[in-house]
């Protein structure tokens, strides 16, 4: 690899002390701060430190950090992998990213759905891995439709490889203006945002998998790779048993998403499989942590899509804790909880918890599932029989419970 | 199979109108009429289909630009909604899909778009966007308590004489004039989008009594815990 520009090196390099003075002061993970400072010194950073590195970036509205990870597992295979492990999914964090693995040959970064144009613009990544467009904190993000054409115009005449899930619509109309495409019949659960052609408003016709509209030629483009229940379909039609560890459909639909990028990188399916396999939870999700004798396995659900797969996740058998918050990473709004179906839950003990706990108990009574209103998550906990028990919590709330069990990973 | 006196609601066009909670409209109105022995029948009328005219209460959501703009078309060309509130029908619409009611709304560029033309009023875009709770004190005549909700909206409404505002803001900024909302006859207009009913039950059961006439009291506590929750937070805030 070429040398970093001095004021490039300079920067790079005061970045990761900040980054190091914020972790070991306690005041996060450094990952933002570090690339703050950086970017400070030497706007140019990005595009410096992206250089010379063969880059994926990851974007969608859910799954983000874990295919990151398991697309970051998988290159491992091939050298030193620079990531965004925590999740700091926009420039100061990519920065961060970079910097901290300064010769590593191989870059994979999550990326916020807003800034794919111009982190793609500035690091000239060669592959982007694009999963599902869904409703989103609409407070704060942007419009799902309008990402989508943004989406557009960012891929349009670049030789970007894009790898993109054609079960979803949107995410299909969004990267159909790229060079090269892999498309991964990646399925889709969440179908309220994807009844209308993205193209020309037209109704979609759906039979199975397959959609197309009834006003244009939009359509379902043949895909290379497919999820089939629990196991990954090449190109070439060989299956291959997932057996991943991270549970749910959602994760298997990640898994083949990550083979299809691993494979953008030449690296085949047989040495990218075993690595996905390692991969047991992801920056506390899916984790169990216990407490006297409760194991409570951790579900993390931003929006409504979020919570479909999660409710995948959970387990019928076993009471469930809701938590809420509408902190400002959460969206301040809290409309999102009527776009979830919670009948689900009916029959399972039922009880909830953090600081927008009325608005679920009004939504839950309007759902007819009974539930129990508690104070606090470790009420939560200690109301439950020692065994197994499901957490599904938002952002914030999420983060809240790993504190109280140390940053549980 | 619900009777022919069951109380019809109409959901209108889903898969366009429906960005954020707009369900909860649907599902609180079904609640409440349900819990008071009101059998009720709701129809979920997607923008291919036609508007049914004999409704009892319809509903319309809210959105992006795009699929407001293909809405008020559909909505124009079909117009079972203009025969269903000719024949006296309850509305309720919400933010994108109130601005469709009036006579014209700002599109993706800001550029003029008719709208129906159900209520009096016109509307653009605004300079800033509106987020954020929004509390309101209902017109008197009305008879409902406090307003609250959340608003996000780029739209500007002015109102003409043909409709008296729904409420005088408090907090947040509505039609941007001070005042949020507007109804004539039974036609509501409002900015507090997705599921305004769950925190306004009161405007849910005055839907309610246009179509199925005096109501039983319900047992509100876990609306009111909500309620009483939610000013409290933002008018200290």
């Amino acid at each position: 690899m070429t040398q970093l520009p001095l004021r490039a090196q300079l920067a790079s390099a005061l970045g990761r002390s900040a980054a190091t003075l914020s972790r070991m002061t306690g005041r996060g993970d450094g990952s933002v701060i570090g690339g703050r400072v950086g970017l400070m010194l030497e706007p140019d950073l990005l595009r410096q430190l992206a250089r010379d590195r063969k880059l994926a970036l990851v974007s969608a509205t859910n799954g983000k950090t874990t295919t990151t990870r398991l697309i970051t597992s998988a290159l491992l295979e091939l050298g030193e992998v620079a990531t965004n492990v925590f999740g700091a999914n926009m420039p100061a964090g990519h920065v961060s990213a970079l910097s901290q693995h300064k010769r590593a040959p191989y870059g994979v970064l999550e990326v916020d759905e807003k800034y794919l144009p111009e982190v793609l613009d500035t690091t000239g990544a060669s592959v982007v891995c694009l999963m599902n467009l869904s409703r989103d904190q609409m407070d704060r993000a942007a419009e799902i439709w309008l990402l989508a054409q943004k989406w557009r115009r960012a891929l349009s005449g670049k030789p970007t490889h894009v790898i993109a899930n054609c079960d979803d619509p949107l995410v299909t109309w969004g990267a159909s203006t790229a060079a090269k495409v892999t498309w991964v019949a990646g399925g889709q659960r969440w179908k309220e945002d994807s009844w209308c052609c993205p193209e020309c408003g037209g109704p979609l016709d759906r039979k199975d998998a397959d959609w197309a509209c009834r006003e244009c030629t939009f359509h379902r483009p043949e895909p290379q790779w497919a999820v089939d229940d629990d196991a990954a379909i090449d190109p070439q039609g060989q299956r291959w048993l997932l057996d991943i560890q991270l549970p749910g459909q959602a994760n298997r639909s990640n898994a083949v998403m990550a083979l299809a990028v691993a494979d953008a990188f030449g690296l085949p399916v047989e040495r990218a499989l075993p690595r996905l396999r390692e991969v047991t939870s992801v920056a506390g999700r899916y984790t169990t942590v216990e407490r006297d004798g409760r194991h409570a396995r951790l579900l993390l659900a931003k929006n409504p899509a979020g919570w479909l797969e999660a409710f995948d996740v959970a387990d019928p058998q076993f009471p469930i804790i809701l938590s809420v918050n509408a902190q400002g990473p959460d969206g301040r709004d809290t409309s999102w909880l009527w776009d979830v179906d919670y009948r689900i839950l009916r029959g399972r003990p039922v009880f909830i918890t953090g600081q927008r706990r009325l608005d679920m108990a009004l939504r839950l009574d309007v759902a007819d599932v009974p539930f129990t209103l508690c104070g606090t998550f470790s009420e939560a906990l200690a109301m439950q029989p020692p065994g197994r028990v499901d957490v599904i919590a938002n952002y914030t709330a999420f983060q809240d419970i790993r504190t109280e069990f140390g940053r549980a990973v | 199979m619900p009777s022919d006196s069951a109380l019809r609601i109409v959901w209108i066009y889903p898969d366009l109108l429906s960005t954020y909670g707009d369900q909860g409209n649907v599902l609180v109105l079904e609640q409440r009429a349900q819990r008071r022995g009101i059998e009720t029948e709701t129809i979920h009328v997607r923008s291919a289909d036609p508007v049914p005219e004999t409704g009892d209460i319809y509903l319309i959501g809210g959105g992006e630009d795009r699929p407001q703009i293909l809405a008020a078309e559909r909505l124009r060309r079909d117009g079972g909604l203009h025969r269903a509130i000719a024949r006296g029908a309850a509305m309720l619409a919400v933010c994108a899909g109130y601005q469709i009611m009036g006579s014209t709304f700002g599109g993706e560029e800001g550029q003029p778009v008719d709208g129906i033309g159900l209520l009096d009023i016109a509307s653009a875009r605004g300079p800033a966007r509106a987020v954020g709770e929004l509390v309101a004190e209902v017109d008197a005549a009305l008879n409902l308590p406090t307003l609250t909700g959340f608003e996000n909206h780029m739209g500007v409404t002015s109102l003409g004489p043909g409709v008296k505002p729904l409420s005088r803001t408090i907090k947040g900024v509505g039609n941007g004039d001070g005042f949020e909302g507007c109804y004539a006859g039974h036609v509501v207009g409002t900015y507090l989008h997705g599921p305004a009913l769950a925190r306004n039950p009161a405007l849910a059961d005055l839907l309610l009594s246009w179509r199925a006439g005096e109501l039983a009291p319900l047992d509100d506590s876990r609306y009111e815990a909500l309620r009483q929750e939610r000013l409290a937070t933002v008018l200290q805030g």
